[in-house]
């Protein structure tokens, strides 16, 4: 194991690249598929639950984001949304539950760093570069947009 | 039966979304963080592009659940908003779109921080 330790940068990302490609690719592919179509799944029930009762449908799109929202955070605090994580992969990262989960995950574990510098500082960690990225690209293409606007 | 429909409509374009995720983790080393920035921003550009729509309107929570959907509500937003009020809506289209999101995801993690004790690892 000695050797294990003294491994060169190199010859370390050999192994991790090894490794790597030994992980079977194509069952990341399907439990991506099936736990991220189950999760939109749900929330499209949630939607369809709220119209019936006679909700507008962006109002019911909006409760729906909130709901699962919580449902993520709430998997998160009791640490059930990592152990979907470790077989779902990007199935959990990328629906909305998987942003809750990425707000949620570092609040945690920086909490005993303090509450404002730590919980509060930390819960955006991941969240806040999707929104830096996501609210400047959209004021971009609105001023694109307004730009089009006026000269059309 | 229609519903059944609807319902594997979404199934397969929110599975489908997440594929292209999985590929890009797996293909490329990209963090999670890296790829929930892309979506987010690709979704902003595709809604701009007229190419989200379409997919919202095939695949409904589909497409809206993925984080790709908030990008399209901050496009949507931005749009609806320079429609109804010019340039300021620029500024405040897209935030006022997600603002629900944004807010259930600060006090349901801010609660659920609260609340849960730090694992050690």
């Amino acid at each position: 194991m000695d050797k294990d330790i003294n491994m060169t940068d190199k010859e370390y990302s050999d192994y991790v690249d090894k490794k790597a490609t030994n992980s079977p690719m194509l069952k990341h592919i399907i439990m991506a598929f099936l736990v991220g179509g189950f999760i939109c799944v749900i929330g499209q029930l949630i939607t369809n639950t709220f119209m019936h009762f006679g909700v507008p449908k962006d109002s019911a799109t909006t409760i729906t984001t909130i709901i699962l929202i919580f449902i993520g955070a709430f998997l998160t605090s009791i640490n059930v949304y990592s152990k979907i994580g470790k077989f779902a992969g990007a199935g959990s990262t990328i629906p909305i539950t998987g942003f809750s989960n990425s707000v949620v995950a570092p609040a945690i574990e920086f909490k005993t760093e303090g509450y404002v510098l730590g919980l509060g500082a930390n819960m955006f960690k991941i969240a806040g570069p999707v929104l830096v990225y996501g609210i400047t690209s959209s004021v971009i293409i609105g001023f694109i947009y307004w730009l089009i606007k006026l000269f059309l | 039966m229609d519903m059944i429909i609807e319902l594997l409509k979404v199934f397969v374009t929110g599975g489908l979304i997440c594929v292209i995720g999985q590929i890009l983790i797996d293909k490329t080393k990209l963090t999670p963080a890296r790829i929930l920035v892309i979506f987010v921003t690709l979704g902003v550009v595709f809604t701009f592009l007229g190419i989200y729509a379409p997919i919202v309107e095939f695949g409904k929570s589909g497409a809206t659940v993925p984080i790709s959907g908030f990008g399209y509500s901050l496009a949507k937003g931005v749009m609806q908003e320079v429609d109804q009020i010019g340039f300021l809506g620029i500024f405040t289209g897209g935030v006022k779109a997600c603002s629900a999101g944004i807010s259930a995801a600060i006090i349901f993690g801010f609660l659920a921080a609260l609340f849960a004790k730090p694992t050690i690892k």
